[in-house]
């Protein structure tokens, strides 16, 4: 059941550390497999209802990994669903760029791409955490991840390759989206404070990579890389865009409406 | 015009049958593509190793690619897989259920390509 | 007679004499004009229920109330996609292509399974859909296995592995709204009294007023008839409301000693024929928002489209 409880305060500063990590990563699969999942029954094609579905499934297992642990760590009595039912949008450390809304077709395959390829470095440097539990929910989720950079980047490709309207559609959905792909490399200070305790990943150590990935990618696809002007971030720390509380007044509807009640 | 059999149990499949003379039915097995429409894979999955790729069904994608992909969505989202293989359904060529009866018929009465066929005494071991 | 007719009349007894005797049919062999007709007609019409039956159930993902409960209902509706996909392949074996199948539903010339244009304003209509619709779609299915046209019966035989999970999935969560708060119970109940009824016209008409059932039945296309299979269902389903502790929505219900099975009350068909005509609460609805997917991606299947004819050329050039 989803127990509200309050903040375990006699968590040593490391758990501490522990338990925010653990629910930044879980909220960005959340909150982004929450978008994603949006897309059953609208999408182009009954074939890419499932393989967007699928990939939704792959973000909710990966929150509810995280989230799971992070209860655990914290000792307050808090499962995964206290955790993504019951808190309210500046206790989510989410990455802006997941609950910015779908858009086009064009513009979710361009979001899946990104995401796809950072998470995939990202698991796979959290491979070799020190925390076991962090290490093996990171092992699982690269292979699923490296998939959806895969999948992602082939559609980038058709799209930026196929028609005058999918390259213009295509690249708009780039340009939208890549102002936010500056705060995946953000270092927070629950990141720094997780790497050097040897568990988590500096995520400014991913950039040069993912840049490379990147650029292979839309050179295939035709489309330019978006000028770095603008660059909003502050979701790690609980700071979001207006988007985050109409996700969250939909995701927790009936645990709010019906408190305390089993599903 | 020939017999039709009788007896159900001795009847050969409906694909045995003279065709040519029922040609003017307008029968047509070609599935109607309009250009718009992506192509048609037949998809082949090897569920285990050290098993054959088996026939699994159909599905459209307008590039090898995308088959591939469709194919791991559409038909091994319980662990079915291993391998997967797309072939696009023009590039199959079959036989006819017309040759049916000469391709195959023939087999039937070569019954000594089948250990039954010869007489060995019971007492005698590992044969 | 001539003796064209003449030949075609004596392969059609033969056929059915042949499918009579339990073996099947496959794509290319001959089969009657009608025969190939009905198949089409029955398997694009359950192809387009999978597709449509996305939207009631698509409804409650984002709003699932755990998050156990959302994988479970996105993996469901995602079967439902799947089983389209089969049994639009099984379709094209016959010759009718997907885009005539997509045409024929949008359109509205072709129907599709009357139950989908119901609405789910309650998470409890989640557990109605799984444990009743599923239930009823279940029973009327795993006959369907043993269809006498090879590549329906294979669909179907892969459809029913996947759909055990979803009777259950609904059932779950009907369990647990039956035994949770007063509100939740009452959720449930108000979900039984909606569903009920819907789910048990979704065998159709009696046979004795059904027209294709006959001739289905004798091409080994049907296998049990409506009436039968709705007392299957009907005798499984009262037992696991009892268990929930719900009432079922009907007064006469009793169990019939001499009969061994439940009768049920009067079943009210005008309302069935109201939805199957377009009038139900949703037709309008499910099909605008099946149009719309259809037209929003357009562009998307262009694009593909497109560039695999692109790889194409570019290949045939660097080959030259
Ligand atoms: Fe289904
Ligand atoms: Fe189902």
């Amino acid at each position: 059941m989803a127990v509200a409880a309050l903040k375990n305060d006699t968590l040593s500063p490391d758990r501490q550390v522990l338990f925010d990590y653990a629910v930044m990563l879980g909220d960005t699969a959340l909150i982004h497999g929450q978008r994603l999942s949006e897309w059953t029954s609208h999408a182009p094609t009954v074939e890419l209802d499932i393989a967007l579905g699928n990939q939704a499934l792959d973000l909710i297992g990966q929150a509810r990994m995280f989230l799971e642990y992070a209860g655990k760590v914290e000792e307050a009595g808090r499962d995964e669903d206290a955790l993504a039912f019951l808190r309210d949008g500046f206790d989510f450390r989410n990455l802006l760029i997941v609950e910015l809304p779908n858009g086009d077709f064009g513009h979710t395959m361009a979001r899946q791409f990104i995401m796809g390829v950072y998470s995939s470095l990202l698991y796979e440097a959290l491979s070799a955490s020190q925390d076991d539990q962090l290490a093996g929910i990171a092992k699982k989720a690269v292979k699923e991840q490296r998939y959806h950079a895969r999948h992602g980047g082939e559609w980038l490709v058709r799209l930026g390759d196929g028609t005058e309207e999918s390259h213009a559609r295509a690249q708009r959905g780039l340009d939208e989206l890549w102002p936010y792909t500056h705060e995946l490399f953000t270092t927070d200070p629950v990141e720094s404070a997780a790497a050097e305790l040897g568990f988590g990943v500096d995520p400014s150590g991913l950039r040069a990579e993912w840049d490379g990935l990147v650029d292979d990618v839309l050179a295939r696809a035709g489309l330019s890389r978006p000028e770095d002007d603008w660059q909003p971030d502050g979701g790690k720390r609980g700071e979001h865009t207006e988007n985050l509380g109409y996700i969250l007044a939909e995701l927790q509807f009936l645990q709010r409406a019906y408190p305390g009640a089993e599903w | 015009m020939r017999r039709l059999p009788m007896q159900t149990s001795a009847l050969p499949a409906p694909h045995a049958m003279p065709r040519e003379r029922i040609s003017k039915s307008k029968e047509s097995n070609e599935t109607m593509t309009d250009k718009n429409e992506w192509p048609l894979f037949e998809v082949f999955i090897r569920s285990k190793q050290g098993l054959a790729h088996q026939h699994a069904g159909s599905l459209h994608a307008a590039d090898a690619e995308m088959a591939i992909e469709n194919a791991r969505d559409v038909y091994t989202r319980r662990s079915e897989g291993q391998s997967i293989w797309v072939v696009p359904s023009t590039a199959i060529t079959a036989t006819s259920p017309d040759d049916k009866s000469v391709l195959f018929d023939p087999a039937d009465t070569k019954v000594y390509r089948h250990p039954t066929f010869y007489d060995v005494p019971d007492e005698v071991e590992c044969l | 007679m001539n003796e064209t007719t003449r030949d075609v009349v004596e392969l059609g007894q033969w056929f059915d004499a042949y499918v009579a005797d339990e073996k099947k049919i496959e794509p290319k062999d001959w089969m009657p004009d009608a025969y190939r007709k009905t198949l089409v007609r029955q398997i694009s019409q359950h192809a387009h229920s999978e597709v449509i039956g996305m939207q009631p159930e698509g409804n409650w993902i984002t709003r699932a109330p755990t998050l156990r409960r959302k994988a479970g209902l996105l993996a469901k509706v995602q079967d439902e996609a799947g089983h389209g996909l089969y049994l639009y392949s099984a379709a094209e074996t016959l010759g009718v292509s997907r885009g005539q199948m997509d045409d024929g539903l949008l359109s509205g010339k072709d129907k599709y399974s009357s139950i989908f244009n119901y609405p789910t304003p309650t998470w409890a209509d989640i557990g109605a859909i799984g444990w009743l619709v599923d239930g009823a779609a279940i029973t009327n299915q795993i006959p369907l296995c043993r269809c006498s046209y090879g590549p329906y019966a294979r669909a179907m035989i892969r459809v029913c592995k996947e759909e055990s999970f979803h009777q259950r999935q609904g059932y779950e969560i009907m369990l647990r709204l039956s035994h949770g708060t007063a509100e939740q119970k009452r959720m449930a109940q108000d979900a039984l009294n909606r569903w009920w009824w819907p789910a048990v016209m979704m065998f159709g008409p009696s046979d004795k007023d059904s027209a294709h059932s006959a001739q289905s039945m004798a091409w080994r296309i049907k296998r049990v008839s409506n009436d039968d299979l709705r007392q299957r269902f009907v005798d499984m389903t009262v037992k696991q409301a009892d268990y929930l502790g719900l009432t079922m929505p009907d007064p006469d219900l009793k169990w019939n000693e001499e009969r061994g099975h439940y009768d049920i009350g009067e079943i009210d068909w005008s309302d069935f024929w109201k939805v199957v005509k377009g009038n139900g609460p949703c037709n309008r609805q499910r099909l605008a928002h099946r149009q719309k997917a259809h037209d929003d991606g357009e562009w998307v299947r262009d694009a593909a489209l497109a560039h695999a004819n692109k790889r194409v050329a570019r290949a045939t050039r660097d080959a030259a």
